[in-house]
């Protein structure tokens, strides 16, 4: 597509790509720069990008405001839970769906799609008096099984895609060698999914870990709130607290998912292409 | 084993199960994933039946009651009475006013800026695997750290927007979110800059999809790059644009965590989205019924101007 492209045409292109990288990129460093500047600099009417004498104080001053650790504690079993929960059963139904042209593929599909219109709030009250009923409210697991769940749609999304890859005729061959059905899936399927599912599975632990709303709702007790929840106690009620701890911690709450999403950012951009070209 | 001997033998494997596959016959693959397709979707259909489809429709049939929070008399049906107090509810129309100027003013620029971003990151140019990664930072952020990241940007004092606008010698800036003038559109670009990503993966996979062979039949007849984008690129990338801004716009629409971090609906309501309103209702005021109503009218509403949308855009595709 980069025929006859013209000199002053390219450069126009990388000028527009360098204010979009800008445009994308200039708040994040300004958080850090803020996570690492003295108390002194913060209250400096002319702030600088880069801190004239950095320091860790900010992180020391984040970890005794606030129960960061426990709290990233909580973030980590509800992530891990979630995601390992979710690819364990989504995976079998998204096989069914990739597979089967039936009432049950169909509904299914319906499900994903329309799941991605439901506006939370009227999802959030029944769901908050459903697990009142069953004494899972201000309960890690009560939210483990919402996170299961609400990460359900685009984990399905994904894994049909990945399924719709492996040849069915691999299944159909083990089949006939006598293998039965759970072993075909088990030795012939599951190990060609396999890089697919560790990207759902990473995919559904950063939703997991980066979501608030339903822990907001769900979690009452400061012991049980997850890491999201945590940092808007450093806002406070009037929102002026101080900035060095909060964007410390701020920066802190991010690097597992800027790390796992590092690891699997051509993955989903890939399970996307399946998706949206298969269906 | 290699997929020619694969197919054979898949082959094969057809005509041995249909012999014992009884009267109906029909694809065998089909017929063994139906006896086993209940045990393999149970795992998954419970919980998405207990904790997604149940509580929607228990959301509906709430918002026919006076439910509250922490009451101890039993729940009573009160018809449409929710509804009747919701129509003369001004506060609530006002929020939903806001709600709709946000999620189209958000929605309509993060489109044609993430259209523009998807074209250039589609070209091969240097350090596009940079930019590529750089372009979806924002996506894997918690929204509460994008939130707090872009307060720090708009502090007053020790925030970068207002220092680089005293640089430039524009005046001495002014508290952004505060300003009952500034605080809605201050919010409306951190909500662009946060759904970039997303926006800009769907498109360029689209543009992905269409086909080389095209830009370059089209260049030979000496088309410019606007006429190929006009008659090449757009009319393929044209379904991926419809879909992903549609989601957008009900994305957008719920969103709750961004605005609740940067000015928690303040000030004086300027940026109190609906599902902010909704919240406070349910969570602060106890008010289950009457907020499960809101939730139903927001979903009507929405509904019925997406329809508007899609059919709309589909009738403008066949009039051409």
């Amino acid at each position: 597509m980069s025929l006859r492209t013209s000199r002053p045409a390219r450069a126009g292109q990388y000028l527009a790509l360098l204010c979009y990288l800008v445009f994308l990129a200039f708040p994040f460093l300004w958080l850090i720069s803020t996570a690492f500047k003295p108390a002194p600099e913060l209250g400096s009417l002319h702030p600088t990008w880069i801190p004239d004498s950095p320091t860790l104080e900010n992180f020391r001053q984040a970890f005794d405001e606030q129960p960061l650790l426990r709290a990233a504690g909580n973030s980590l079993t509800v992530a891990l839970s979630a995601a390992l929960i979710a690819v364990v059963i989504a995976t079998p139904m998204a096989y069914v769906m990739a597979r089967q042209r039936g009432r049950l593929a169909t509904a299914a599909t319906g499900w994903v799609v329309v799941s991605q219109a439901f506006p939370f709030v009227l999802v959030i009250i029944p769901l908050f008096l459903v697990l009142k009923n069953l004494h899972l409210i201000n309960s890690l697991f009560g939210l483990i099984m919402v996170y299961v769940v609400w990460s359900l749609p685009f984990a399905l999304w994904m894994l049909v895609g990945y399924v719709r890859a492996v040849p069915a005729e691999l299944e159909e061959a083990a089949a006939v060698d006598g293998a039965g059905r759970l072993r075909t899936l088990v030795s012939v399927t599951a190990p060609l999914l396999a890089p697919g599912i560790v990207a759902t599975a990473m995919f559904a632990f950063i939703t997991a870990w980066n979501e608030f709303f339903f822990a907001l709702v769900l979690l009452k007790s400061p012991e049980k709130q997850t890491l999201p929840v945590i940092l808007t106690h450093f806002l406070g009620a009037e929102g002026v607290a101080d900035l060095g701890p909060l964007a410390a911690a701020a920066f802190l709450a991010t690097i597992p998912s800027l790390a796992i999403f590092a690891i699997i950012q051509r993955r989903i951009t890939g399970g996307m292409l399946a998706g949206a070209v298969k269906t | 084993m290699t997929l020619a001997t694969a197919k054979t033998r898949s082959g094969t494997s057809r005509n041995g199960r249909r012999g014992r596959g009884g009267p109906e016959g029909g694809p065998p693959r089909e017929k063994v994933i139906d006896r086993g397709a209940w045990f393999l979707v149970l795992p998954a259909l419970i919980p998405i039946l207990v904790l997604s489809v149940g509580p929607l429709l228990y959301g509906i049939t709430l918002a026919f009651t006076d439910a509250q929070s922490g009451r101890t008399e039993p729940t009573e049906w009160i018809g449409t009475l929710n509804f009747q107090d919701l129509y003369h509810d001004t506060l609530f129309w006002e929020s939903f006013r806001i709600g709709l100027l946000w999620a189209v003013g958000v929605t309509v620029p993060q489109f044609v800026l993430a259209l523009g971003l998807a074209l250039l990151l589609n070209q091969r140019l240097r350090f596009r695997w940079l930019a590529r990664a750089l372009a979806i930072i924002p996506w894997a952020m918690p929204e509460v750290v994008v939130g707090i990241m872009w307060r720090l940007v708009y502090n007053a004092d020790a925030g970068i927007l207002n220092e680089t606008i005293r640089d430039l010698g524009l005046g001495d800036g002014r508290d952004w979110l505060t300003g009952l003038a500034t605080a809605l559109p201050a919010v409306i670009v951190v909500g662009i800059w946060a759904g970039m990503p997303q926006t800009t993966v769907a498109l360029l996979a689209g543009l992905q999809n269409t086909p080389d062979e095209l830009h370059e039949a089209a260049a030979l007849d000496g088309a410019g790059a606007w006429r190929r984008f006009r008659t090449v690129t757009w009319p393929a990338l044209k379904p991926v644009a419809l879909a992903i801004t549609a989601l957008n716009f009900i994305w957008n629409f719920n969103s709750f965590a961004l605005v609740y971090v940067l000015t928690s609906g303040g000030p004086g309501g300027r940026t109190r989205l609906p599902m902010l309103f909704a919240y406070e209702e349910a969570f602060r005021y106890g008010q289950f019924g009457y907020a499960a109503a809101m939730g139903c009218v927001m979903v009507a509403v929405i509904s019925v101007l997406l329809a508007f949308y899609l059919v709309g855009r589909l009738k403008a595709e066949e009039e051409k």
